[in-house]
């Protein structure tokens, strides 16, 4: 090999390291974030403790309390599509393009069928945004918490098709593993958030 | 430098294709840092100017008991906007225009983490100004409510449109908190992860360790108050109940959202000063800092403390005795960690040899109204004076003591100090002296006055009062006349220096630190090769070099 591959090969390796390097800070900030994302739910848990304890009539006249069994299903959904999507970035990882593409794809559909559910929920309940400190606190934290599901979704969308790039599929792993974490994020968002409105009676 | 090192430098100070080399670069979509910078920090002073002039009004109007200048309505519009202002459109955007410019410098880093990022951030600032300085045009005028925006007050919409002054005070806010966390994110991800080789933890600048404590705040604060600001807006518009508390709402849970993170906030603009002040102190006094990596870690542990400080803004709204009592104990746990700073300084300046320059002045002068101001604070931080001082001209002292007193005069020194390095021009020292003096007599006159008045029982936020009450109103109005007089020759010195000011070269202070070591100004990506640090910063009067191979040691 003459010097001059040599050095080429010397600054394919720097370029490549540096791409690293860059990939690790965008994942660094990016967590960073969420750490501060999280912090807003918290203040909107803090407003619905707060209220549900302070507050003189808590649910709406003539409302008895939420129905815990669609929720329930619609939680299992998306509790389980943290796995899928896990699943999905194994493959990715072992270079099985289908896998991944399937799996995630599944994640998709799986966080669609949590955001309809809402929907349906939302429609059929008797009282709206207006009606009280917890239909103010209900829509204000689920509606914010669908619009991340939403995200999710779209962001999701958005790597499906990257993967449909030829030879993209490696550069779009910090991509991939940002929305795996956002998705997981989402997840443990929704579990407090299920056990403080729906469970906690 | 040597001329060896500026001759390796000199290929990459050719400007970058496409991108001008003159001051129209101020008004692109730069990714630079130091150009964002400079951005920030001219858009902030530009804004610092205007609400000022707000200020000037309203001391206008205070110069005798009446309201006759202004009326009452157009008053509480004015003390609004010069509060929200001052702390969104100065501080915040100064504070950030300085880390922008310095901590990639200080650090041996090419750029921030995130150029395009940081760039983003940068121009929502001019956009939210527009939107805050619009509202004086709507029906209605601006927001009336004060910079706290307290509902129920904030909830009031006489004029019944949508858009009134205070829903878009409140979008600006928001607008200014989704800024200050792309910018947070971004310098806390710089400072983590891309330090030159060598420099560990206790070999960072402190500036930088003080900028890294406020962007912490920023990111875990003020989430709390885009929380209360979504739901304010949400009562406001649409007529939800969170807050009002005609339909059951709870009005001072906002005071809890709000103080959570404006207390803090407080920190956020106050710690990146005590950094200015422990670069300042030990190039003017050319001695080592005294307890560096005291001072270092106790930026970190005024941030933690700083999360559980709120509830002193809340004395007086009906808080349980124990709550009280809580934390008034905690508030004065804060002055353990700042003590430990202001005694670092002295002993670093102590036998010093002092040069006193005029970054050095307003370095010195800052530290002297910020001691006051911790004083004063201490006693407001005890829950039965606070009460009995609670909404007086006392706190507005106070606090005109911190904001002006220790942080814009600690401004004044950072622009000062760094001036040569960002414009590679020396300023004119006369002028920089005179503008000293006018700042330092002007902040006293104006602010010192109003601890008495608010002893005697003035209250704040008042268009007109007691006529017994005028002598001290008569010297306060004085002092911001002069305060306002003051930014002449600062203007004068700065524009005329940058235009045609004296060659500075590369480090006209004799300072050791990594921005020194490259040329004024710095080239585009700063370093022609990343430094390795082998030694502790601010090493005045020892032998051992700051960097690795280093061809020559200030």
């Amino acid at each position: 090999m003459s010097t001059t591959n040599v050095d080429q090969s010397l600054e394919v390796a720097t370029v490549h390291a540096g791409e690293h390097e860059e990939e690790d800070n965008r994942m660094f900030g990016f967590i960073v974030f969420l750490l501060s994302e999280s912090v807003i739910f918290l203040s909107f848990f803090v407003g619905y403790i707060v209220y549900k304890q302070t507050s003189a009539e808590w649910y709406p006249a003539g409302f008895e309390g939420l129905e815990i069994r669609e929720p329930l299903i619609n939680t299992i959904v998306l509790v389980s599509s943290s796995f899928v999507i896990y699943f999905a970035e194994r493959f990715l990882h072992k270079e099985n393009l289908w896998g991944f593409r399937i799996f995630w794809l599944l994640t998709m559909a799986m966080g669609s069928f949590f955001l309809f559910g809402q929907a349906v929920e939302w429609m059929h309940l008797p009282f709206g945004f207006k009606d009280g400190l917890f239909g103010g606190t209900f829509y204000l934290l689920t509606g914010f918490h669908g619009l991340h599901v939403l995200t999710g979704v779209l962001l999701q969308g958005v790597m499906l098709g990257r993967s449909f790039i030829p030879n993209n599929y490696a550069g779009g792993e910090y991509g991939v593993n940002a929305t795996s974490i956002f998705w997981h994020f989402v997840d443990v968002i929704w579990i407090i958030l299920f056990i403080l409105i729906y469970v906690w009676k | 430098m040597s001329n060896a090192s500026m001759e390796a430098l000199q290929p990459s100070l050719q400007p970058q294709p496409g991108a001008p080399d003159n001051w129209k670069r101020f008004f692109t979509f730069s990714t630079d840092h130091k150009v964002i910078g400079i951005q920030y920090i001219v858009t902030a002073f530009v804004f610092f100017l205007f609400a000022g002039l707000l200020a000037m009004v309203m001391r206008g109007e205070l110069l005798t008991p009446e309201a006759d200048l202004v009326d009452r309505t157009v008053y509480n519009g004015l003390f609004t906007m010069h509060g929200t202002l001052m702390l969104f459109m100065w501080t915040f955007p100064m504070l950030n225009g300085l880390a922008n410019y310095l901590v990639p410098l200080m650090i041996g880093a090419r750029d921030m983490a995130f150029p395009r990022l940081n760039a983003a951030a940068f121009w929502l600032v001019p956009v939210f100004g527009v939107i805050l300085t619009a509202s004086f045009f709507v029906p209605g005028g601006p927001s009336q409510s004060g910079w706290w925006a307290y509902p129920p007050v904030s909830l009031q919409n006489p004029t019944g449109n949508l858009i009134n002054g205070q829903s878009l005070w409140i979008l600006a806010v928001a607008l200014s908190g989704i800024s200050s966390i792309m910018g947070a994110v971004n310098i806390v991800t710089t400072i983590f992860r891309m330090r030159a080789p060598g420099m560990g933890w206790f070999k960072m600048p402190v500036f930088c360790w003080t900028v890294l404590a406020a962007q912490l705040i920023q990111l875990f604060g003020l989430p709390a108050l885009t929380a209360g600001a979504v739901m304010l807006l949400f009562d406001l518009t649409v007529g939800t109940s969170f807050f009002n508390p005609e339909l059951g709402g709870d009005p001072v849970l906002y005071q809890h959202f709000f103080w959570f993170y404006s207390h803090p906030a407080v920190y956020v603009i106050i710690l990146p000063i005590f950094g200015v002040f422990s670069e300042i102190f030990p190039v003017y006094a050319r001695k080592p800092l005294f307890g560096y990596p005291v001072v270092a870690v106790s930026s970190l542990v005024i941030t933690g403390l700083s999360g559980i400080v709120w509830v002193h803004h809340m004395f007086a709204s009906g808080t349980p005795g124990w709550m009280r009592m809580l934390f008034m104990f905690t508030t004065m746990t804060i002055s353990i960690p700042t003590g430990i700073k202001v005694f670092a300084w002295v002993a670093t300046v102590w036998g010093g040899k002092i040069r006193l320059n005029t970054p050095m002045l307003f370095a010195l002068g800052g530290l002297i109204m910020w001691v006051f101001a911790g004083i004063t604070g201490i006693m407001l931080a005890s829950a039965p004076f606070d009460i009995h001082v609670n909404n007086t001209y006392f706190v507005v002292g106070h606090f005109h003591y911190v904001i002006y007193g220790a942080v814009v005069m600690g401004f004044y020194a950072a622009i000062y100090h760094w001036f040569p390095k960002m414009t590679g021009r020396m300023y004119y020292e006369g002028l920089g002296k005179l503008h000293f003096v006018l700042t330092f007599i002007g902040a006293n006159l104006n602010f010192f006055p109003m601890h008495p008045a608010g002893l005697m029982g003035m209250p704040r936020r008042v268009a007109s009062y007691d006529p017994e009450f005028a002598f001290w109103n008569v010297l306060a109005s004085l002092g911001g006349f002069l305060l306002g007089v003051s930014t002449i020759p600062f203007l004068l010195n700065m524009l005329s220096s940058w235009a045609r000011g004296p060659e500075a070269g590369d480090n006209p202070w004799r300072a050791i630190g990594l921005e020194w070591l490259v040329s004024s100004p710095p080239p585009h990506e700063n370093f022609d090769e990343i430094p390795v640090v082998v030694s502790r910063p601010y090493g005045y009067g020892s032998d051992e070099p700051l960097i690795a191979n280093a061809s020559e040691k200030e």
